[in-house]
């Protein structure tokens, strides 16, 4: 029997559901605190944008691929839970999971670089947000990963699909702070 | 399933793939922009156009137009708690000097701060 917290509908849409856009806002303080932070120093310090140079526009824009692909499959995945066909809506989570995979892959070998480089989280404020902001990303990033290989794992068995569209919502809004983080860090140089 | 019946019927209607494929283009769009080497342009194409990516994905993937309204208020109130802290602190950071007092801090460069190998 599932606890009447999951089931009831007070607020006209399921609890899980409220609860993950409630999570969702105290995130965009969180990263919009941290992104505002950046804007205020960055616009301060023209120097700044010397800094910026280091970083690899290439390696941002195929990571803003892999997350934006990822991100369909996530949407394709909840697609195939409300048509009750949870082995897809697993399959699906799991290509969002090797999706999630590729982007720290990448962004380990990038601040593996970097780090040789001489360009440490203590070189100066710029690296200090560059490596806290893409850190708490990417933290963000193997959480959701790990949440949804969970999920995956019940949805194969077809149960809790409802859990497949919450996981996504969540990665959208991970890959939505990714598509300001790009242009921040790796664009404006 | 059932409570998710009726936002199921408003946006199965989504191509999602085509949303993907808008989103791919508006990233080639903010990567190639910049190169231009105008500022307005990089600014247009690598910021506003992170804004329309972000609409997209917000409304056609996470289906926030087919939520109930107060969600969006939810996501607005944070969004302006967020302004309120960036109007409140902006000044002190990007100021050099004010009433009394000036910025000592100096921007070191990475080289000069980073550790010997």
């Amino acid at each position: 029997m599932r606890p009447i917290a999951t089931t009831r509908s007070a607020a006209g849409i399921p609890t899980g559901l409220l609860a993950v856009w409630w999570v969702l806002a105290s995130e965009i303080v969180i990263f919009g605190g941290l992104l505002g932070s950046y804007v205020m120093y960055r616009l301060a310090h023209d120097a700044w944008a010397a800094q910026a140079e280091a970083t690899n526009t290439w390696i941002g824009a195929f990571n803003t691929f892999v997350l934006l692909t990822s991100s369909l499959t996530a949407v394709l995945a909840h697609q195939a839970a409300e048509h009750g066909d949870g082995k897809l809506a697993a399959k699906r989570l799991y290509y969002t999971c090797i999706g999630a995979a590729t982007f720290i892959v990448v962004k380990a070998f990038e601040w593996t670089t970097e780090i040789q480089h001489g360009m440490t989280i203590s070189s100066n404020t710029f690296w200090s947000f560059y490596y806290t902001a893409a850190g708490l990303h990417a933290l963000h990033v193997i959480a959701g990963a790990i949440l949804m290989l969970f999920v995956a794992a019940d949805a194969a068995k077809g149960r809790e699909l409802h859990r497949v569209e919450l996981i996504g919502i969540y990665w959208h809004f991970v890959d939505i702070v990714w598509i300001f983080l790009f242009p921040l860090l790796y664009i404006a140089k | 399933m059932a409570d998710h019946a009726a936002p199921a019927e408003v946006h199965h209607h989504v191509n999602y793939v085509r949303i993907w494929q808008i989103l791919l283009a508006l990233l080639v769009v903010s990567v190639l922009g910049p190169m231009i080497g105008i500022k307005i342009v990089t600014l247009i194409t690598a910021f506003g156009i992170a804004v329309v990516k972000a609409y997209l994905v917000a409304k056609n993937f996470m289906h926030l137009n087919v939520q109930p309204r107060y969600v969006v208020y939810i996501l607005g109130t944070a969004l302006v708690f967020m302004l309120l802290f960036y109007a409140g602190t902006a000044g002190d950071v990007m100021k050099h000097a004010g009433d009394n007092w000036h910025k000592v801090y100096v921007e070191p460069s990475a080289t000069e701060a980073a550790p010997h190998h």
